[in-house]
């Protein structure tokens, strides 16, 4: 259980840390690829019909169609390097690092984790991953990166939610998985307009409306 | 049950493939067809609820029910409208493109809400609000502008991180009813209501109403909303103020109701309070000197959400519910007006607008009637619900929450009549439109009677609906 956790955190920091588009999305499908195992894990890894089968669309989601998805997406867009960020990479990694303290010397405050079978940090781990989820999505200003940002603090929330996973009705999941693939289809679409329309995908051309001219 | 929500899905399909445009005439029968089959299914579901409904995933409560009806009725009064809106954009303006995607996106916009607020499992409720934002995103693109193209990635990428959190405060939610046997439907959960963990529970409130409140335009958490609304076409505008702000609003009422079941009611309606004055407090201050009308019309929107809220912290059940429904009815009638002002003028600026009465009579009276309505002066519908969320909350003994709130309330009464008053006022402007079509003043005319009717005289099974609606929030 714990080699997950730690996979899980490692990948973020990954998408955190990498200046270079391909590693963070493949990063992310990494990510996506324990989440559905640890999934698999904690409803009992069972190998029958129920469990194989939400393993199997939850491993085909998370680690092939939103990563080929968002591959589609940066096919035709000019630069993948990250040109003039706003924070610098390594405040970025530091700022990580004391939200990973912060997140592990929280453990005591959250009163969930009582139950056999549940590693104590599993909460950390998802706190650290939405929190830089968070810090991913207010500091890169590249559409892709908000996107992948989006991804990675979704992973944490369902991180989380591995402490509930037995009480979800499977066909709950499936609908919260498919938005998921809906959305990022849709904010594929989106950049690929807002690169048909400003010439790159910094987000920070975006910035017309507002109250104050 | 079935025709609300399958049909328009699947109308919704098909119009996807009519892509020709030719096939224009085909893509507006099928809009049509799914309102009014729409509006088939609320009724039947008005008379056969008990056999209709699927329990948890698909069952219509009182108070589901009223938002329901508002869907239903608007959607159809905004589908009729955009029939013609579009006609005559096409006529004077751009070209345009994207019709099967306009009319796709509406349907499974409308079958989302329509799933949105007829499921009591609070997991099919956040799958339903979040299909809501990617199926209207589209719509507020519909310009294909750099301003429409920045307005709805804002919405796409605010939005979903908002749900997002909401999901995490809907695990924290499902995390409290370990172990107590607890499913994540509505009904399981208020039964199990004294076994949950407080403390949980606490944060996942906290998280879906900071989570919904982002979808639903409570301040500070609004700032995708003046834009989404300001940029994107005015039918969608008033679908996305009337109705889908309604739906993220359900969504906390759901978990107001699991609050008050388990005894947080106290600590529930203190955070409704103060959510409800910052976001009147926030739209009072950017009414104040608002340079463009549909912004103006979207701040408006989020000081009413923020009256709601208010209401429902300080136990004015029924007033709340009661604004709700008129607050919908009236913003809906405006943003459609507005629509033909942006028609008639071309612009959006307030100060480029004049002489609206003498330019256009039948927009100018309804924009002055909706305008009055919604800035709370009698005898219309808001003005009943207002004084009676005013009445409740002195009753109930909040005396500072009530003087902000009027204190809010009168500043926005004087910044938008104003504004209201300059765009009517004045002389004669020639406009490129003419005389304006039926079809974009009648949807509207219908909505105006609605609230002055109701302002004069609220019907016996308008407020009986709305009490038995009122029922499932009082305390136990």
């Amino acid at each position: 259980m714990n080699w997950i956790l730690i996979g899980i955190v490692l990948t973020t920091f990954i998408v955190l840390g990498s200046s270079r588009i391909v590693p963070r999305i493949k990063a992310v499908a990494v990510q996506g690829a324990l989440l559905s195992v640890m999934q698999f894990i904690m409803r009992g890894a069972r190998f029958d019909l129920h469990g194989s089968f939400l393993l199997i669309i939850t491993l085909v989601i998370k680690t092939i169609i939103i990563p080929v998805l968002i591959f589609r997406t940066i096919k035709g867009l000019s630069t993948n390097v990250d040109k003039e960020p706003i924070i610098g990479n390594h405040l970025l990694s530091l700022t990580a690092g004391l939200i990973a303290v912060f997140s592990f010397s929280s453990i005591k405050v959250f009163p969930i984790i009582s139950e056999p079978g549940i590693s104590p940090f599993l909460v950390p781990s998802a706190l650290t991953t939405v929190l830089t989820g968070f810090l991913i999505l207010v500091t890169k200003a590249k559409a892709t990166n908000q996107v992948l940002g989006f991804l990675v603090l979704e992973n944490g929330i369902f991180t989380f939610g591995m402490t509930i996973i037995s009480e979800f009705p499977m066909m709950v999941e499936i609908g919260v998985l498919l938005d998921l693939v809906v959305g990022v289809f849709i904010m594929g679409i989106m950049i690929y307009h807002i690169n048909k329309t400003f010439d790159n995908i910094d987000t920070r051309t975006l910035s017309v409306l507002g109250d104050v001219e | 049950m079935i025709l609300t929500i399958f049909v328009p899905l699947f109308l919704g399909i098909i119009t996807l493939f009519l892509r020709d445009n030719k096939r224009i005439g085909a893509r507006r029968t099928l809009l049509i067809t799914g309102a009014l089959l729409h509006n088939a299914g609320t009724i039947s579901i008005l008379f056969f609820n008990k056999w209709l409904s699927w329990a948890p995933y698909l069952q219509v409560d009182g108070l589901g029910f009223i938002f329901l009806i508002l869907i239903s009725i608007i959607f159809t009064v905004t589908s009729f409208y955009s029939l013609g809106y579009f006609t005559l954009k096409r006529k004077y303006a751009e070209k345009e493109s994207g019709g099967h995607i306009y009319v796709s996106c509406m349907l499974f916009f409308l079958s989302a809400m329509t799933l949105a607020v007829s499921t009591t499992h609070i997991g099919v409720l956040w799958i339903a609000i979040e299909s809501t934002t990617l199926a209207s995103a589209p719509l507020i693109y519909y310009h294909q502008s750099r301003r429409s193209l920045e307005a709805a990635w804002k919405y796409l990428l605010i939005c979903s991180v908002g749900i997002a959190i909401a999901l995490l405060g809907l695990f924290f939610v499902a995390a409290s009813a370990r172990g107590t046997g607890a499913e994540l439907s509505l009904s399981s959960l208020i039964g199990h209501a004294r076994e949950l963990d407080v403390r949980l529970l606490r944060i996942g409130f906290i998280l879906v109403l900071i989570g919904f409140g982002t979808k639903m335009g409570l301040a500070p958490f609004h700032n995708w909303l003046p834009d989404a609304h300001s940029e994107a076409p005015s039918p969608i505008s008033a679908l996305l103020s009337a109705t889908l702000l309604n739906c993220a609003l359900l969504g906390i009422i759901r978990f107001y109701q699991i609050c008050l079941a388990a005894g947080l009611g106290a600590f529930a309606n203190r955070l409704m309070m103060v959510f409800g004055l910052i976001s009147l407090f926030i739209s009072a201050v950017f009414i104040t000197n608002q340079k463009d009308y549909k912004r103006l019309l979207a701040y408006s929107s989020i000081e009413h959400m923020g009256i709601i809220t208010l209401g429902i912290g300080i136990s004015a059940n029924f007033a709340s519910l009661l604004h709700v429904v008129s607050h919908s009815l009236t913003k809906a009638l405006l943003f459609l007006t507005a629509g033909n002002i942006l028609l008639l003028y071309r612009t959006k600026s307030i100060s480029d607008v004049g002489g609206l009465l003498k330019t256009s009579p039948q927009t100018g009276i309804l924009f002055i009637i909706g305008g009055f309505a919604i800035i709370g002066s009698p005898p219309f519908l808001p003005f009943i619900s207002e004084f009676l969320i005013l009445r409740d909350g002195i009753n109930g003994g909040h005396i500072l929450a009530m003087s902000l709130y009027l204190l809010f309330l009168g500043i926005i009464f004087v910044s938008m009549s104003m504004a209201i008053l300059k765009m009517v006022q004045g002389k004669r402007r020639e406009t490129i439109a003419g005389d304006l079509p039926k079809i974009v003043i009648v949807p509207q005319v219908v909505l105006a009677v609605a609230i002055v009717i109701m302002g004069l005289y609220l019907p016996q099974y308008v407020s009986d609906i709305i009490r038995s609606a009122t029922r499932l929030l009082t305390t136990l």
